[in-house]
């Protein structure tokens, strides 16, 4: 039998993978260059007083912190998972489960549309549905929006979690004599939580960074708030406003901002791979 | 059809009953007027080549057939003269009653042994937590897996043997008292000692169950059970005593397939 | 092309033996009776022989059947058919010993006389090959109205046989010279009453295993 020319054929092998390798490096370039610039200029800003004092005036010396912004965006990202995190798992399960039909596949193209909606649109919506209407910026209105960014995400990682269970886990359950959403609830659900967890935490960490959305909603203060139907400080505002300001220690605490939400959507990402590896996923969730 | 040597007994001793069954997947008709007549506290066993209907057959003893997508059933299934098929009954409540275990394994992985065999007591409402416990021994007994798990009952359900898992789900059937036990090819995933070990146990069962079993495996099919029943293309062929169909049947269809000449 | 290939080529094998065996049944039969007749102790050595290569074959097809049964697990026709064979095997053995016995008599009495009036051994000795050969045909071929045939003859030879009994008996009576030879036909006759009993035994499995009934004749 007549192969052809091996040696042609491992030089061609050799390209193909130092193209491949090339476009990996170009890839990965400006992403390091992103985290190295955002570190260097941002971590010599973290110190106690930085996660714990109030913000600081503009153009003064005193270096002040970020506290109320950190409070504001955990008030953002709760009332967003409070609403966005149900719904998009009782969906998921809804398309997982029931959803063989003209109505499953709309809702699921549907959320797959709604995905793509630039988080702007987002923002907007919130805006003239809540800001506008209700007379002012408000934590909700930001929590809000966010909630409609998580929703597709959850919902998306559901479906896919739910439907990886296998076929023969249902049935298992179904001929004892457990009803539907019986088996729904305690056996699929639970068969497919890695899954479904990972969805939720990375859909945290994607809101953690959406500024589009805040920018619209949730208008700004500079002091800690405790009412959500207030205008509240974010970080991702934070950055925005500080980082384009002309004084220099309002700079620096964008910057060291920037390092704290990256390393924080970082090692919320990095976390979840890390904890549903390998087959024992079940028992470590 | 012929039905030699199966004496007619008052309808009130047959545990289940098919008259005149029709299945169908989608188009396919899977199912073909299959009716037939079958003893409480014996045990039956369906064979066939691949595609036959058996599968299906039992499915729909126990309305799991279904539970698939475009899949429908006609005709009726009678469980102590019952029709299962009536509108008025919720399949819910015949799956109680009909038990069935699967080809392969599917033990719950995400629930330790114990909980496995508890699961069908539970999700049927069952609070009381020693009988439970009771109830779960009892059952792992039968299922002649309780020596081997007793000191690891909250060990990960899918952590054990092949042949063990297959004997956990056994035991999480029998946990809920069923009446009848469907078996649908139990032992083809096993290896020949775990198969022995399962024969064995359905030979037992027969004291208190109907167990009804598919198998491809003809010797299988001889050596378990009381009466066998010969499915081809979705009809029922032959159906008697497994030793009036082992040596003498009345189809040459029949004597073709169990003498490995189907070609 | 059918599965089990292997199976049935075994199956074959042993239907050929069997034939075999049939085979040199009827020659040991026609050859004994021929030897008595004609004093011919060749013909007695012949059948000596062909008693070895019988029970030679009878070794071999045993050996046979049980590996059959212990690779094969034969079901319904196919068991019936070993189940058969390994109980006609036997019948051959039988038939070809007293063919045996008959060749030993013509040796005993190569130095008498026959009696003038031809005793119909030759006759009887034909059905007898006759029913064996029915009954053998009957197994190969799968043919049960042959069976109806031998049950027929078994009752002729049967009756044969009382004949031949008055008969010799009379001439034993007449003259005590002749009681030594007269008891000598009683035992060919008996021998071969005997075979054309072994060729029923045959028959009557044969219909048992066209038909899963078991009679008897």
């Amino acid at each position: 039998m007549i192969y052809g020319n091996l040696k042609v054929r491992k030089l061609k092998d050799r390209l193909a993978y130092a193209i491949a390798l090339l476009c990996v490096f170009a890839a990965a370039v400006p992403l390091i260059s992103i985290l190295l610039d955002v570190l260097v200029k941002g971590l010599p800003q973290f110190s106690v007083e930085f996660f714990t004092s109030e913000l600081p005036s503009p153009g003064t010396g005193e270096p002040g912190g970020i506290g109320p912004a950190m409070i504001g965006s955990m008030y953002v990202i709760m009332i967003g998972s409070a609403i966005g995190i149900p719904i998009g798992i009782f969906s998921g399960i809804y398309v997982s489960e029931y959803g063989n039909n003209w109505f499953g596949r709309s809702v699921r193209f549907l959320t797959e549309v709604l995905s793509g909606l630039p988080s702007i649109v987002v923002g907007i919506f919130a805006f003239l549905l809540l800001v506008l209407g209700l007379g002012g910026p408000t934590a909700y209105a930001g929590g809000f929006a966010l909630s409609i960014i998580m929703v597709p995400v959850v919902s998306r990682s559901t479906e896919e979690s739910l439907k990886l269970v296998p076929n023969t886990i249902r049935e298992a359950s179904l001929a004892l004599g457990v009803p539907r959403w019986k088996t729904t609830l305690n056996v699929v659900l639970s068969h497919g939580r890695a899954g479904i967890i990972t969805g939720v935490i990375l859909s945290i960490a994607r809101i953690a960074g959406e500024s589009a959305p805040l920018l619209l909603t949730v208008g700004w203060s500079p002091f800690v708030q405790t009412s959500i139907s207030e205008p509240i400080s974010t970080m991702p505002v934070l950055i925005y406003l500080y980082g384009t300001s002309p004084y220099e220690n309002w700079i620096n605490v964008a910057w060291g901002t920037s390092a704290f939400l990256v390393i924080f959507i970082l090692s919320l990402s990095i976390g979840v791979r890390l904890l549903t590896r390998g087959k024992f996923a079940y028992s470590r969730l | 059809m012929h039905t030699a040597g199966c004496d007619i007994l008052s309808d009130k001793k047959y545990k289940m009953e098919t008259n005149e069954l029709n299945a169908w997947f989608g188009s396919f008709q899977a199912i073909k007027n299959v009716s037939m007549k079958i003893r409480g506290n014996l045990t039956t066993a369906i064979i066939g080549p691949s595609g036959c209907g058996k599968s299906t057959l039992i499915r729909c003893l126990n309305r799991m057939h279904e539970v698939t997508p475009k899949a429908r059933a006609k005709g009726r299934v009678l469980l102590d003269g019952e029709d299962i098929y009536s509108r008025d009954v919720d399949p819910v409540e015949i799956r109680r009653k009909v038990g069935m275990v699967f080809q392969k394994p599917n033990p719950f992985p995400t629930m330790s042994v114990f909980d496995n065999v508890a699961f069908g007591l539970r999700a049927n409402g069952i609070r009381d937590e020693e009988f439970i416990t009771k109830q779960v021994e009892r059952s792992l007994r039968q299922a002649a897996l309780w020596k081997e798990v007793e000191d690891n009952l909250d060990g990960c359900g899918a952590g054990i043997s092949g042949g063990q898992q297959q004997r956990l789900c056994i035991a999480r059937a029998l946990a809920i008292e069923p009446e009848v036990v469907l078996m649908d090819e139990p032992c083809s995933a096993l290896d020949p000692i775990a198969t022995s070990k399962i024969e064995d146990l359905i030979f037992d069962l027969k004291e208190h169950y109907t167990v009804i079993i598919v198998t491809h495996n003809m010797q299988q099919a001889a050596r378990v059970a009381d009466y066998t029943a010969f499915m081809y293309l979705g009809e029922l062929i032959e159906y008697s005593k497994t030793k009036r169909i082992f040596e003498n049947p009345e189809e040459e269809l029949t004597e073709k397939y169990i003498t490995g000449r189907f070609g | 092309m059918s599965p089990r290939k292997a199976y049935q080529e075994e199956l074959d094998k042993l239907s050929s033996r069997l034939e075999k065996m049939a085979g040199m049944t009827k020659k040991a039969i026609a050859m004994a009776v021929e030897s008595f007749e004609r004093h011919d102790m060749e013909m007695v050595e012949k059948v000596r022989e062909l008693d070895e290569r019988t029970y030679g074959n009878l070794v071999k097809a045993e050996k046979e059947i049980i590996r059959i049964i212990a690779l094969h697990t034969p079901v319904a026709g196919d068991l019936r058919f070993i189940a058969t064979s390994l109980k006609i095997t036997t019948d051959f053995d039988r038939i070809v010993r007293y063919a045996t016995d008959i060749a030993d008599i013509a040796e005993r009495t190569s130095e008498m006389l026959h009696f003038k009036a031809s005793v119909s051994t030759p006759h009887m000795a034909e059905m007898a090959v006759k029913m064996v050969d029915l009954a053998v045909d009957s197994f190969t071929k799968k043919d049960l109205s042959k069976t109806k045939e031998v049950f027929e003859l078994e009752q002729k030879v049967d009756s044969l046989y009382d004949e031949i009994f008055r008969e010799v008996l009379t001439y034993m009576m007449e003259d005590s010279q002749k009681i030594t030879m007269g008891m000598n036909y009683q035992f060919v006759a008996r021998y071969l009453e005997r075979i054309a009993d072994h060729a029923c035994n045959i028959a009557e499995r044969v219909v048992y295993m066209e038909t899963g009934e078991r009679v008897r004749m």
